[in-house]
């Protein structure tokens, strides 16, 4: 029930890996750790893979949008792969296409920022 | 014709009892054979009626009850998630996509709209100072064919 946060810095990309369940309990804990990586870190732009991301309310796309406000106010990027059905439609009910980029998985996301190793 | 089964919740207003609610409420909505999409649709919907609870109803403060009922009739789901909290004022406000009243927490402003979209009904009663009252039901497809 609980979340995990695994980040990895590659190249000029922020990887962030969700796991478990994103809701207004542990959203707060995503944005302190992603704001602190972003402000301390060199990345330019951010991955996030919600691969093992089982569940995922509103309180979750509020934290994703912050952090698109965030990384896009810094010139950066943002790119969601590995999204589920369940989370897609709520991407699509809530107009995240027409700003996120979304691909398939991580090496996709890496290769269209062009930060590919 | 099955009688109705019925269950009743009722908890702290605190976040932690987010997950155990909609967990509990899948649990007992798996009597009616759902799908995956249908259980974590009916997730997701507590998800936003607690949430709301908690943030709107009773301000993050975690002394507040909140009472969530939910009866299986036939075919269909029907859940109602109450709160004693401050109420909400303007209700077709309240209800607009990407409308928040706090945008200082990052909320979506996306709560009523997936609850009004995952779905079949929803009313809210709300009463300032008194409390919100959502009424919501929700016909499992999967067992469409069983009743017709």
């Amino acid at each position: 029930m609980s979340l995990q946060i695994e980040m990895e810095h590659h190249r000029k990309a922020l990887i962030v890996r969700l796991k478990g369940e994103l809701d207004h309990h542990n959203a707060h804990l995503v944005k302190a750790r992603m704001e602190e990586a972003i402000e301390k870190g060199d990345s330019s732009h951010i991955i996030l893979s919600m691969k093992d991301l089982d569940f995922m309310d509103s309180s979750g796309l509020g934290v994703i949008l912050g952090r698109y406000k965030q990384i896009t106010g810094k010139g950066g990027k943002m790119v969601v792969c590995d999204i589920n059905p369940a989370i897609y439609r709520l991407f699509e009910m809530s107009g995240f296409f027409k700003i996120l980029t979304i691909q398939d998985n991580e090496r996709l996301a890496l290769s269209s920022l062009g930060v590919v190793s | 014709m099955n009688e109705a089964n019925f269950m009743k919740l009722q908890f702290a207003s605190k976040s932690e009892n987010e997950a155990f609610a909609r967990v509990t409420v899948a649990a007992f909505a798996s009597q009616l054979d759902p799908t995956l999409d249908e259980l974590t649709d009916i997730k997701t919907v507590v998800s936003e009626a607690v949430t709301n609870a908690i943030i709107h109803g009773y301000d993050n403060r975690g002394d507040g009850v909140i009472t969530i009922s939910a009866e299986i009739a036939n075919d269909t789901l029907y859940l109602t998630v109450e709160d004693q909290g401050r109420g909400i004022e303007d209700l077709e406000q309240a209800k607009q996509p990407l409308y928040t009243s706090k945008p200082e927490l990052e909320r979506s402003g996306m709560g009523f709209t997936i609850i009004e979209n995952f779905m079949d009904q929803l009313e809210v009663i709300s009463s300032p100072g008194k409390g919100t009252l959502l009424t919501m039901s929700k016909r499992i497809e999967s067992k469409k064919a069983l009743y017709n």
